[in-house]
């Protein structure tokens, strides 16, 4: 009974958070005179819209937009799941991305090995772009947040100084777009969603989730990274190579961003937009935290945050709310996904008062 | 008689568990009141109650004939009852001085008065006989002075009633003595104590009546001058317990590890042992008798591969494992049960299953191709959870973490001891269990003997190594300064040589 109680909780919490956000927004809404009931309804039919009338646009939007949140969640979780916490997604993804674009629009392939070959570049770099900070983690025991960080920055100046020297575009402001037939994209996906640009990418991030699923919860391998996150003395003393734990698990990581980079760069867009770094990173943190940690968790926030983002335009427009509140929002659920202590605390007394209440009744 | 104390039929549930099963303690003025029972069996459960960090489901708790609901520590502290806690809760570069004050600082228009408070608790601390210097900073201090930091901390804030949980845990024999001798000064001037332990000499010792639980259920309470060691740790553990072991003559066979002038550093990169010889046969125990401190940590360590060695050879059934990694070590045959269960020995976020599999989780049957088999790890988990008496709140699915300390180290032993190691090394492997616990451990350290294992034994507890070693070696700052018959040795002899005494024998 206690088992199905935790499990339970891990499934509320996140609902609770979710729902708490949408209730707070309401609450604003409220005060600044709008009436939350139509926002939220506009907020979903952004997403939703013409579904039922056989139009799937608007939710190949939804779909596209949350395929990267998913890599960069995943990538997140991953790490947090064996104790390291990647700051770092943001600039794996920009270097990863890059390479799948630098391929995209240089190598003259045909297109059955030119986007593969391109995607796994990106996680490739990725991972690269990981192994770093784990390296100085785990022979220098330097904190893996302080350098991600610093990574970040340096992807992104070497990606505008190497896309201006190899990949220039028409603009100062991006590089040399890819050549069509290494996008992402394909015309059957297009057909089905109704015009929307929303690509295999979604595939990839899927097979993603299942296969971190299966490594965390199912292999030997998992069970390692996951006893070294938690505890590396033990690990140590039952035989566990701790430094090359801590390696691998910044480059599975790392690599997971950089497929992140594939499906942002060669997928939703066709070319890397100079001196931004992609918000990505920041939000597969949020994303991660929503979801637990948990693989199918990050899918679902991933999800919920991709239907926002995509409904936002609509509810401003039609609902006259601002697209800021939706930020708020977010922001709120993931203060409340943050607090899930608090709120495991006050379901665990509701649930306590109405034993006592039951006990009494006998 | 007067009782400051009441906690009468306590019954407190949690899911899955009864904690506490209507057990009744009543505190006199001025007795040091024994709270007996093994591990598990509730102890905690309620002075954490009477401390207001629990509420119970029935009962009622009475102070100095008061009802009274203590809902949070807050009320405790106002009812003047205070807890020295197992693990301290210092902050440890502040001062004596400053840990007593904290939360209540004493003010002076807008600065904190602290050599006011300095004084005050220099008077306390001479009062009662603690010696403590008001400030020295918490780092600086031995583990005793610090527990009387946390004893002064109480007395600082004018506690009448203390808790003592499991005092004696932490300390050296010598500051065992020391805090005897402290608690009967405290309740000579005026202060009731509750005592938790587990340990009978202490009871016998220092308490004046001694109230038993079992299993979450009040037993009863004894006056300790009237009752026999033996008596209560049947009513403890409920069967008749033997304080010796059973054992027949050792028969040592070949030479499984042998340790050549082995020299290890230490973390200050200090040799902490030097040129160290030493030989453990199969079939046969060797204790290895010290203070703490004097390079059996890092001895350990050495011979398991979690330290790195200066100089010297280590050879396991001949063959030389100086530089292998600690995965062949366990590979070839070392099982190693760690001095520090939650540092080394459990990975206290993993389920028991999980750390019950920690050393084979990747070999078959526990593994098939690198994917995890749950159901035949539920079942082996199961097993030795069965054999070895591993009792927690929801099997194989209990996270290590919200276990007793005795039944993880149960857990740990059982993991080690199944793998049938050829060298078994068992480090302190009693340290904090009730003597149910120590009497089954030391059943089956001479279970694996006899079945053939050369087990080295490291302990801090002169009794058990007297109790069951074979041959008993004697560290002393890094070398090994004697090797005997463990028929040969006594706890005087023993005594001496662990100080350094070069000159034991009265032949001459």
């Amino acid at each position: 009974m206690n088992k199905l109680n935790k499990r339970y909780l891990t499934i509320i919490i996140p609902i609770l958070s979710v729902l708490l956000g949408f209730l707070v927004g309401a609450i604003i809404m409220l005060i600044s005179g709008k009436d939350p009931i139509n926002a939220y309804l506009w907020l979903f039919k952004g997403a939703f819209k013409g579904m039922l009338s056989g139009n799937l646009a608007r939710l190949g939007d939804m779909i596209l937009a949350s395929t990267p949140l998913i890599l960069t969640g995943l990538s997140v979780a991953f790490a947090f799941r064996t104790g390291l916490f990647n700051i770092g997604v943001t600039g794996q993804m920009l270097f990863g991305g890059f390479v799948a674009v630098l391929i995209g629009a240089t190598v003259d392939l045909p297109r059955l090995i030119l986007v593969p070959l391109a995607v796994l570049a990106a996680m490739l770099m990725g991972a690269v772009w990981g192994i770093i900070p784990g390296l100085l983690k785990a022979k220098y025991r330097i904190h893996e947040v302080v350098v991600t960080i610093m990574m970040n920055y340096t992807a992104l100046w070497l990606v505008q100084y190497f896309s201006k020297l190899i990949i220039p575009g028409h603009f100062d402001t991006e590089s040399q777009p890819i050549k069509e037939s290494a996008s992402l994209r394909t015309e059957w996906m297009t057909d089905v969603f109704d015009g929307s640009s929303v690509n295999m990418g979604i595939f990839l991030a899927l097979i993603a989730v299942l296969v971190v699923w299966f490594i965390l919860e199912k292999t030997a391998f998992g069970f390692e990274l996951k006893a070294v996150g938690f505890n590396p003395e033990a690990s140590k003393y039952a035989g566990m190579k701790v430094n090359r734990n801590i390696i691998l698990s910044m480059m599975i990581a790392g690599g997971l961003a950089g497929l992140a980079g594939a499906a942002y760069y060669i997928g939703y867009t066709d070319h890397i937009p100079l001196g931004r770094l992609p918000s990505y990173g920041p939000d597969g943190i949020a994303v991660a935290l929503l979801g637990l940690n948990a693989p199918v968790g990050v899918l679902f926030s991933s999800l919920l945050f991709g239907l926002m983002s995509v409904g936002k335009g609509l509810m401003s427009i039609r609902a006259k709310v601002p697209e800021e509140l939706v930020q708020i929002i977010i922001g709120i659920i993931i203060y409340f996904a943050a607090a899930n202590l608090l709120i495991r605390n006050w379901i665990v007394k509701l649930i306590n008062r109405r034993k006592v209440k039951v006990n009494s009744n006998d | 008689m007067e009782y400051v104390i009441e906690m009468l039929n306590i019954t407190k549930e949690f899911p899955g568990i009864k904690a506490n099963d209507n057990i009744t303690l009543q505190l006199k003025k001025g007795e040091i009141h024994a709270l007996l029972g093994e591990n598990g069996a509730g102890k905690s459960t309620l002075m954490s109650i009477l401390f207001g960090l629990y509420q119970p489901n029935e009962g009622k708790i009475k102070v100095r004939g008061k009802e009274v609901k203590i809902h949070d520590p807050n009320v405790a502290n106002t009812l003047k009852i205070g807890m020295v806690h197992q693990h301290f809760k210092l902050v440890h570069n502040f001062t004596v001085t400053e840990n007593i004050i904290l939360g209540m600082e004493p003010k002076n228009l807008f600065v904190i008065d602290i050599p006011g408070a300095s004084k005050k608790v220099k008077e306390l601390s001479e009062q009662y006989g603690l010696k403590v210097n008001p400030n020295s900073k918490i780092e600086d201090i031995s583990v005793g002075m610090q527990q009387r930091v946390e004893i002064l901390k109480m007395l600082y804030r004018d506690a009448e009633i203390l808790i003592f949980d499991e005092p004696t845990a932490v300390l050296t024999p010598q500051e065992i003595k020391e805090l005897m001798s402290i608690m009967r000064h405290l309740v000579s001037e005026g202060k009731s104590i509750i005592l938790i332990t587990h340990k009978l000499k202490e009871i016998k010792e220092v308490a004046d009546r001694c109230t038993i639980i079992r299993k979450g259920k009040g037993i009863g309470t004894v006056d300790v001058k009237d009752t026999s060691e033996e008596k209560m740790a049947e009513l403890m553990v409920g069967r008749e317990i033997s304080f010796t072991v059973d054992k027949e003559e050792a028969t040592p066979k070949e030479v499984v590890l042998d340790i050549k002038n082995l020299s290890v550093k230490n973390n200050r990169k200090l040799m902490s042992v030097k040129n160290l010889n030493l030989q453990v046969r199969a079939g046969e125990i060797l204790g290895i008798a010290g203070i703490d401190g004097n390079g059996q940590t890092e001895l350990i360590q050495a011979i398991t591969g979690l330290r790195a060695v200066e100089s010297g050879q280590l050879f396991l059934n001949n063959k030389e494992i100086t530089s292998e990694s600690i995965r062949k070590r366990t590979e070839s045959g070392i099982g190693h049960i760690p001095e520090d269960r939650h540092k080394h020995g459990l990975v206290l976020d993993y389920k028991l299953e999980e750390n019950m599999v920690l050393q084979n989780y990747f070999k078959k049957p526990m593994s098939k191709s690198g994917i995890l088999q749950f159901n035949i790890i539920r079942e082996y988990s199961d097993r030795l959870i069965e054999e070895f008496d591993v009792r927690s709140g929801q099997g194989s699915l209990t996270t290590a973490r919200s276990m007793s300390g005795g039944n993880q180290q149960k857990a740990i032993v059982a993991r080690e001891i199944d793998r049938s190691p050829q060298l078994l090394i068992a480090a302190q492997p009693t340290r904090g269990l009730d003597v149910g616990a120590i009497e089954f451990i030391h059943q089956r350290l001479v279970e694996e003997r006899d079945k053939g294992s050369a087990i080295l034994l490291v302990s801090l507890e002169l009794d058990e190594i007297l109790n069951i070693s074979d041959r008993i070696a004697v560290i002393f700052e890094g070398e090994i300064v004697a090797i005997m018959d463990a028929k040969e040795a006594d706890e005087n002899k023993l005594g001496l040589l662990m100080s350094g005494a070069k000159e034991v024998d009265s032949h001459e």
